[in-house]
């Protein structure tokens, strides 16, 4: 027999995710409403919901303050230009793990996701000592090349499943038709792991674009991301929440809007070859 | 051209020896299958001729040249696989053209030759469409469209046919063999159904545990089987196996009849002293077959196949008598003992 669905469950269930779905988003809401709220309103007690003076003065003293640009620009070469990198490592290193495992390849994904398990405050010393011998304090390479190497791991790890899923056949089909390695990469492979890539490149994205022990530790100002630019109003003089949300509204727009646009690719990447 | 040598081909995976020793010889044009039960090293064999797996041991050669070496693409070969591995992000033209651009043919060639083959195999209509649109039997053609566009020197095919439905499956296997004729290429193609076998092959060859057990036309492995495996897997419903007394008055140790070769008498009266009572368990009445499955006493269960209806029931006693010229008789190693 077919499951009953009342007209009463349907509304009760439809309520409950909205409920849900308006938690997790609530956080996100107060911020951007906050960085329209007067510094005076931010703090009071109660505080209003919508009933308040609306004002961008914020946004201007930000913008007035700091170089939103400059650090908008940082943060997408470091997010971007890690990810990118990543991808360039991990797409290799997944298809071969995934294609021709060894009795090691499980051994080595979980040493690589290990390295993820160590608190990355463990090697600050070690890490700032190399970065300020080697000059790469305050730079974006560095931090492209830190960020990078810190997500190589999920990124090798997410492909690698992606690639899991596709028939080997197909492979050996490309390879009969004549392909090489690099062509069966190319016109096979990479085509196929589309949704997969998009979701893990996203994700990388993601977490490089709001990483933040790092970028906080390793730069000041040359090339200092979104994330050093919200760090900046919490502090020297104090507090200023609306001025703080204001800057946090504007570092996470880029991001957010991304993912609004990729969110079916995103989705159908994290569902990949759940449904066949 | 395509004349395939297998010569002391062996194939194992660490300690296992799938593959223990192969040799073989097909012929140019020919239309070979590979038969046997599974798990018996048919579709390893194949990936060993295909360069999809390397040998462990001994050559096969192409046109006589050993190609062990040689990877997949170099082979001069085309493959059909059970689950047709489409690509499919491309359309049907570019699953067809794939090969073809990888070998860097000039793009008005490509179309020509894509366009060829749809037509062979009645795509043209679908060319443009993504192999998720296609139905089962579409997307096996463009399988074969791949295959033929490169003018292999042979086709390799593993159990195309199995995802089909039984009645695509009787259609699509006069196409293949029709297309096999018609193109006068060599294939060599692995099932585990022996009706595919029996219909399409040139000769089949029957391989079980990773030995080639007999290599010959289909009417030589259903009229002289060289051993009791071979005599067991050919013909449907299986040949009886009989032991003991009869067997010994023949001079072998095992005996065996189709159930095709038995004359039943259905009112019971002995004709002979070489009939075999015994009484029906089960008849299957098909119209055009009837299938008896006849407890034999001491002989065991026999299958009988007559053709027509021939008015037998449940329960009813029967003497079956064994077409004396139809009687084969194995040693006790199992090879078959001839006259």
């Amino acid at each position: 027999m077919a499951r009953k669905v009342t007209g009463r469950s349907v509304l009760i269930s439809t309520l409950a995710a909205w409920l849900l779905g308006f938690l997790i988003f609530f956080p996100i809401l107060w911020m951007v409403l906050t960085s329209f709220k007067t510094e005076l309103e931010a703090f009071a007690n109660p505080p209003s919901f919508l009933l308040f003076h609306w004002t961008t003065e914020n946004y201007a003293t930000v913008q007035e303050r700091s170089d939103y640009l400059h650090h908008a620009f940082n943060s997408i070469v470091i997010a971007g230009g890690s990810t990118l990198v990543a991808l360039l490592i991990a797409i290799p290193a997944a298809w071969s793990m995934a294609f021709s495992p060894t009795k090691r390849t499980k051994d080595i994904l979980l040493w690589m996701l290990s390295t993820k398990m160590m608190p990355p405050v463990g090697v600050l010393v070690p890490i700032y000592l190399i970065y300020r011998d080697f000059g790469l304090l305050d730079t974006r390479i560095g931090l492209v090349f830190l960020l990078c190497l810190g997500n190589l791991p999920i990124v090798i790890w997410m492909l690698f499943t992606y690639f899991k899923e596709i028939p080997k056949d197909i492979l050996e089909a490309a390879r009969m038709d004549g392909a090489t390695i690099g062509r069966e990469l190319i016109y096979v492979l990479t085509p196929m792991a589309i949704p997969g890539l998009a979701s893990t490149m996203l994700l990388n994205l993601i977490l490089a674009w709001n990483e933040a022990f790092w970028t906080l530790n390793l730069t000041t100002l040359d090339a200092a991301p979104l994330t050093t630019f919200i760090a900046s109003y919490s502090s020297p003089e104090g507090l200023f929440w609306a001025k703080l949300s204001a800057a946090s509204t504007l570092a996470v727009a880029p991001i957010l809007i991304i993912g609004w646009f990729s969110q079916k690719q995103l989705v159908r990447g994290l569902t990949f070859g759940a449904v066949k | 051209m395509g004349r395939i040598t297998l010569q002391g081909v062996q194939k194992s995976f660490g300690p296992v020896h799938i593959i223990k020793g192969a040799d073989l010889e097909v012929p140019d044009g020919a239309f070979v299958v590979f038969v046997g039960p599974s798990g018996c090293g048919k579709t390893t064999l194949l990936r060993l001729i295909a360069g999809l797996e390397d040998v462990s041991g001994g050559k096969i050669l192409i046109d006589g040249k050993n190609v062990v070496d040689v990877p997949p693409a170099k082979r001069g070969l085309s493959m059909v696989f059970q689950s047709y591995a489409l690509y499919p992000h491309m359309s049907v033209r570019g699953n067809i053209a794939f090969g073809l651009k990888m070998a860097g043919l000039p793009k008005d060639e490509i179309n020509r030759k894509v366009e060829a083959a749809a037509a062979t195999l009645n795509l043209t209509p679908y060319l443009d469409r993504k192999p998720r649109e296609l139905s089962g039997g579409q997307r096996q053609r463009v399988a074969i469209g791949r295959a033929i566009v490169r003018e292999p020197k042979a086709f390799l095919f593993d159990e195309p046919l199995s995802n089909l439905d039984a009645a695509l499956r009787v259609q699509m296997r006069l196409e293949v063999t029709r297309l096999q004729k018609e193109l006068g290429t060599t294939a060599i193609y692995v099932t585990h159904d022996q009706v595919e076998a029996m219909t399409m092959a040139d000769k089949i060859v029957v391989l079980n545990a990773g030995k080639i057990e007999q290599y010959g036309s289909p009417l030589e492995l259903y009229e002289r089987p060289t051993n009791l495996f071979v005599a067991g897997f050919i013909g449907s419903p299986k040949m009886n196996f009989i032991t003991g007394e009869p067997a010994a008055q023949r001079g072998a140790t095992t005996i065996g009849v189709r159930p095709e070769h038995f004359r039943v008498n259905a009112d019971g009266q002995s004709s002979s002293n070489q009939a075999w009572p015994g009484k029906v368990i089960i008849a299957e009445h098909l119209g055009s077959d009837t299938f008896l499955y006849v407890d034999a006493g001491p002989l065991g269960t026999l299958t009988v196949r007559c053709a027509g209806e021939i008015g037998v029931k449940m329960g009813d006693t029967v003497l079956l008598s064994p077409d004396p010229n139809r009687v084969y008789r194995f040693d006790a190693s199992g090879n078959a003992v001839h006259v």
